[in-house]
């Protein structure tokens, strides 16, 4: 069967391409040695101590968790309200808005930063953490959008019909059917608008001064002007935090779910 | 009807917040980013009482006396320094020469104890119409200079469009590059994404899900993560040289990085996803025994391949690949860190424009050409995607 076994080949090949590079990353966060290539001479934790320690890198983490928060926090109230807005047929223009409220997602980040620099330099916010939440949020309010108008998609009217037949008012349906109903796809929003702004750079090199440096941020300009295995340990981190918001995600779902 | 309009109102409350946060936020920057590729108006505000003059000028004599009173008038009432070395900066790169030319006359007129009488005395640069034509043409609040040097072009003396010299023809350059290293990008993941999502999707069970989840797991990670991993392993001490180094294939490290090479490489790591999942999505709604039924009708593995399967597919394959290329020919990341000098595309440029040189005309005009060419190529996909909806 020498067609199964090109199969075989180069799908292996290929998943070999798309995860080798995320593993080999890993190991040389423990590394020893101030440079940032195999063979590794000894094992240590000293990256990560750079990390929690030097100055620039944990005020990168810090930040990196404000603009985080302050992002998720601000994406998801404005999309979830716009995904229950754009639940009602009869509004005018729904598909543009819809349209509208995906296009951050399309433009390239670079002309976004251009123009959000000039904008926001005219209000005075740029250098400022609000500047770099509210650029942020500009592109991270799609993905709550997409994944809570998908759930809301989900729900069988009828139950939030009955609801208010057996005199519930709108606020009660929604605080006690809608809202309920949606909660897996509001979680994965935020947990979507969380990475987003976590892994954005382009945008904060734009808005952000030299006190809102975020993580990404700080790992891009390590990349560029001064390579450690410090960048490999923020990588640890980025992963680690990744898997954790997942799993945290996978938990609250399932959690979510037994309760029904 | 009550209801209904009550309904109606509050889901325009509702709609209202976003609506009104992306017009401030993405709407009005995209707008204000435009309006700064086509407004010029360093020149006019510093030089009002010139512009009224200038109208009446023939554009090819010497200045006329009321011309030059003018601009001496303005020139002394200017107080802002910075404002004054932008304008300088704009004539300047309208007409070498006005840097000197525009320090000496206006230290010549500082001088109140004896005053010139006319520019012409300060320097006899100011006899030549050339200078005044490009106070003449900078005068206007609106340009289309930067448009047109977007893509190369400038208007000549008279005023028509021509292309600019070949020393100055950078940005087409960056431009062609720009959409040759996403269209090599959208090719090497066609190449591998169209296989890699039918085996996919021929497969079932854990080997399906073990194939799916090596695609989305770099889908999840951070996009610095995927770069500074493939900037450990392309470098020259990197594992891929130390491969094959050990594997006794080469002798000196290959160039892998901050060349195109390790460019194409890092984008199809980082765009494959992109490909692979849109096929993917269409493949597994073709029924598996279609493949079957032509090869027991007589066709060949190839014949069956491209007379069923990529026919039925091919709308996968076009959605992916234009996802793969729109998301490409915006790339700043990759390029800026794995990339060398020569592999810088046009979110570079427009980067440097406005960070490094404060040249915000230009990066908004290269922003605009971005902008048209991303907003087009979306409105094919989501043309494509649409009717795929109405297929269903």
């Amino acid at each position: 069967m020498p067609m199964k076994l090109t199969k075989f080949a180069f799908a292996s090949l290929a998943i070999l391409f798309l995860v080798a590079p995320l593993i080999a990353i890993l190991p040389l966060a423990f590394t020893s040695s101030v440079i940032l290539t195999y063979p590794i001479p000894s094992w240590s934790l000293r990256w990560f101590e750079e990390l929690f320690t030097a100055d620039a890198w944990r005020r990168a983490i810090v930040n990196s968790l404000i603009i985080g928060s302050g992002t998720t926090l601000l994406a998801t109230v404005l999309g979830v309200a716009a995904s229950l807005g754009l639940r009602n047929r009869l509004i005018f223009f729904r598909g543009t808005m819809r349209t509208l409220f995906l296009l951050p997602m399309v433009v390239p980040a670079v002309v976004l930063g251009v123009g959000l620099q000039v904008l926001l330099a005219g209000f005075g916010l740029t250098n400022s953490y609000a500047g770099v939440i509210i650029a942020h949020t500009v592109v991270a309010v799609p993905f709550v959008v997409v994944s809570v108008t998908g759930a809301l998609a989900g729900i069988d009217e009828r139950v939030e019909l009955a609801a208010q037949s057996l005199g519930a008012s709108p606020t009660t349906v929604f605080r006690r059917v809608t809202l309920p109903l949606a909660m897996p796809g509001v979680l994965s929003g935020a947990v979507l608008a969380f990475a987003t702004s976590l892994d954005e750079v382009v945008l904060t090199l734009f808005v952000a001064g030299p006190n809102q440096r975020t993580l990404a941020r700080q790992m891009f300009s390590s990349l560029r002007e001064n390579i450690s295995p410090a960048i490999a340990a923020a990588a640890f981190l980025f992963i680690a935090m990744t898997l954790l918001i997942g799993l945290v995600v996978v938990l609250s779902r399932s959690f979510l779910a037994k309760r029904r | 009807m009550s209801a209904g309009s009550s309904r109606t109102g509050r889901s325009l409350l509702l709609l209202a917040p976003l609506l009104l946060f992306l017009i401030g936020f993405f709407v009005w920057p995209l707008f204000s980013m435009m309006s700064q590729a086509v407004s010029d108006p360093a020149v006019l505000r510093l030089l009002p009482r010139t512009a009224e003059v200038v109208v009446d000028w023939d554009r090819k004599s010497p200045p006329t006396m009321p011309m030059q009173t003018a601009l001496m008038e303005d020139l002394r009432t200017v107080d802002d320094d910075q404002a004054l070395g932008d304008m300088v900066r704009r004539l300047n790169s309208a007409r070498s020469g006005f840097r000197t030319l525009m320090s000496k006359t206006t230290s010549a007129l500082e001088d109140t104890a004896n005053p010139p009488a006319d520019l012409i005395s300060i320097d006899k640069r100011w006899e030549k119409p050339e200078f005044w034509l490009a106070i003449a043409d900078a005068l206007s609040p609106l340009t289309d200079r930067n448009l047109l040097a977007a893509v190369d072009l400038g208007r000549n003396s008279a005023g028509e469009i021509e292309h600019l010299p070949a020393e100055q023809s950078v940005n087409r350059v960056i431009l062609v590059r720009t959409f040759w290293i996403a269209a090599l990008v959208t090719f090497t993941c066609a190449c591998i994404g169209f296989p890699y999502a039918i085996i996919a999707a021929s497969l079932t069970g854990w080997k399906r899900d073990l194939m799916l989840a090596a695609v989305l797991l770099p889908l999840w990670t951070s996009l610095l993560v995927r770069t500074a991993a493939w900037f450990i392993l392309l470098q020259e001490q990197g594992l891929i040289n130390d491969l094959l180094r050990w594997l006794g294939l080469i002798d000196a490290p290959l160039p892998l990085i901050f060349n195109r090479t390790g460019v194409i490489i890092a984008m199809t790591h980082v765009l494959l996803p992109f490909m692979v999942l849109p096929i993917y999505s269409v493949l597994i709604t073709i029924p598996n025994n279609l493949m079957p039924a032509a090869a027991s009708l007589g066709a060949n593995p190839l014949r069956a391949f491209l007379r069923v399967l990529l026919p039925l597919s091919l709308r996968g394959v076009a959605s992916g690949g234009l996802l793969v290329f729109i998301s490409a020919i915006g790339y700043y990341i990759t390029p800026a860190l794995i990339g060398g000098p020569g592999d810088q595309m046009i979110s570079s440029i427009i980067a440097f424009y406005a960070t490094g040189s404060a040249n915000w005309g230009m990066a908004g005009a290269l922003g605009v050409v971005l902008l048209i060419a991303t907003l087009h190529l979306y409105s094919v996909y989501a043309r494509l995607s649409a009717e795929e909806q109405g297929r269903r």
